[in-house]
């Protein structure tokens, strides 16, 4: 019997980003489930660049995948929770990714690093030619 | 025998008040009508969650009422008793049965009461929380000091949480008024390390990103040698002795002047 | 396909993003705006992103960029009325924005500018007089 804080996922739904229009889909939705649940303007925020970031790798690196949105509960507050599911080339060195700077692309290297600093949970898997998952998770005031 | 448990609300009313007869009622009224001699030694069991959710319910009320730990095992505890003292009169002949059962009651009992006392340290720890927010939210106040100059005195220890409030406050406020100074005022701040001083890094900078100017005043000599010793780098920041020197420092940037009035002759 | 308007006022450029950027957006605007800045030898440009609730790394880049571009092109940029969410968002992103000027609406931003303007004006008078100085030696 766990009586510690466990998440419990209240409600989930599944949205595919293939292209561009897709991804301002995404956003909105992600928007519409932090405002239902009474996030904060700022976490907002946090989390809907979280997305961003995490969204436009998903679009760079792996040609689109798909998302799943969730809101969650720990009992005491809410939160949402996004999953980013893709079957792209994958990550051979996740801790290298992770670093600030560090960059495969013409781009800052702060995508995961940063996203890391802007959510409450953060986790990622990738296995090199099946794919990268990649999880965070934001409470409304956390 | 469970039908007889009804009456053991008894023992608990001669304690307190017809609240405690009521919530005594309650429990027990569920805790007779989910039992089964199927679920009894599984407090997983489905049949138990109302049982659990009118303890918590108890437990809850009872922290927050400013009950002592020890006040609310007594409740569970008697329970246990009266359960126990209806066995022995039931199965007073059967010394056998008597043993097993009392075991069985004893382990539910038990289990029980550690739910109550999680909930009850939960109850606790959500006054904690809700006060910690309150001494937040009343500490971090943004004075308008001047017309384009704001100040925000921090009181306290600053952790991450509260830097966030603070953060978001003065930003709010910098917008609202159109400030293009504000100054942080950290004398009351008890200790600077480097994550506070990471804190009030990420303060400053989020102001500049805003377009105003963030000055970093009342620094006491001993945080002033602790920021040194530590190795932290602040030259980035403007830093000022006083909240005066700021104000001075704000008036120049804005080009004001502060003057002695000549003494006007009658 | 959507475009920013860029709004030429004397010897500065206005920009509104009025809309959440997206990538192909911010890219046009960012050729665009350089274009603009050759073509009107414009001495600063402005761009207010009041009513931009998300910029990620990616935007942060451009504005980045759009700043370091113009100032090779010899005009200063000065971006107006970050919201408050979207400063914190890039600070904790690790995007402090070094070496973009920012100011608190449009009207403090186009002071700024001018003052900038100025500063560089006077500091070419100041070496005109220091060359004069090195003459009369």
């Amino acid at each position: 019997m766990t009586r510690e804080p466990m998440t419990l996922s209240l409600s989930k739904d599944t949205v595919l980003v293939e292209k561009e229009q897709d991804v301002v889909f995404l956003k909105n939705r992600v928007k519409e489930v932090a405002v239902k649940i009474k996030m904060g303007l700022v976490n907002q925020t946090r989390l809907l660049t979280a997305a961003s970031e995490l969204v436009r790798n998903m679009m760079r690196y792996a040609n689109g995948g798909k998302c799943h949105v969730e809101v969650v509960s720990s009992g005491r507050i809410n939160g949402v929770r996004l999953t980013f599911i893709d079957r792209g080339p994958g990550i051979p060195d996740i801790a290298a990714a992770m670093r600030d700077g560090f960059s495969t692309g013409k781009s800052l290297g702060l995508g995961l690093p940063g996203t890391k600093r802007l959510v409450n949970e953060f986790d990622i898997k990738s296995k090199v030619g099946e794919g990268t998952t990649v999880t965070i998770l934001k409470w409304a005031n956390g | 025998m469970k039908n007889q448990l009804a009456d053991e609300g008894l023992r608990e009313d001669l304690i307190s008040n017809d609240e405690l007869r009521s919530q005594s009622e309650e429990l027990v009224n569920s805790l007779v009508g989910n039992l089964s001699s199927e679920n009894f030694s599984n407090i997983d069991s489905e049949e138990w969650s109302p049982v659990i959710e009118i303890l918590g319910g108890i437990a809850i009320t009872r922290a927050r009422q400013g009950f002592s730990p020890r006040e609310t095992g007594n409740f569970i505890f008697s329970l246990k008793e009266a359960l126990l003292d209806v066995l022995q009169q039931e199965l007073a002949g059967n010394l056998q049965a008597l043993f097993t059962e009392s075991l069985k009651i004893n382990r539910i009992m038990d289990n029980l009461s550690v739910i109550t006392f999680e909930t009850f340290i939960k109850g606790r720890e959500e006054v904690i929380l809700r006060q910690t927010d309150e001494i937040a939210e009343i500490s971090t106040p943004v004075i308008r000091i001047w017309n384009g100059i704001l100040a925000l005195p921090i009181i306290g220890t600053l952790d991450s949480a509260r830097t966030q409030i603070v953060m978001e406050n003065l930003l709010q406020e910098i917008v609202e008024t159109g400030s293009s100074i504000a100054i942080l005022d950290i004398s009351g701040v008890p200790a600077v390390d480097s994550l506070v001083a990471q804190h009030l890094i990420k303060t400053v900078s989020a102001t500049r990103l805003m377009g105003a100017e963030c000055i970093i005043s009342g620094i006491r000599p001993e945080i002033a040698q602790t920021v040194v010793h530590l190795g932290i780098d602040l030259s980035n920041i403007i830093t000022k002795a006083s909240l005066a020197s700021a104000l001075a420092h704000a008036f120049k940037v804005m080009r004001l002047e502060v003057r002695k009035v000549a003494t006007v002759q009658k | 396909m959507d475009k920013i308007p860029i709004l030429r006022m004397g010897s500065y450029l206005l920009v509104t993003i009025q809309v959440d950027l997206y990538d192909r957006l911010a890219l046009n605007l960012e050729a665009d705006l350089v274009q603009m800045v050759q073509k009107t030898s414009a001495k600063g440009v402005l761009i207010d992103i009041s009513a931009v609730s998300i910029v990620d790394s990616f935007m942060g880049r451009i504005i980045g960029n759009i700043a370091g571009m113009c100032k090779i092109l010899d005009s200063e940029t000065v971006v107006v009325g970050m919201q408050p969410a979207v400063a914190i968002t890039l600070i904790e992103l690790g995007l402090p924005l070094k070496g973009v000027h920012t100011a608190l609406d449009v009207e403090k931003g186009m002071a700024l500018l001018k003052s900038m303007i100025d500063e560089d004006r006077y500091d070419d008078d100041d070496d005109d007089e220091g060359a004069d100085d090195i003459i009369l030696k």
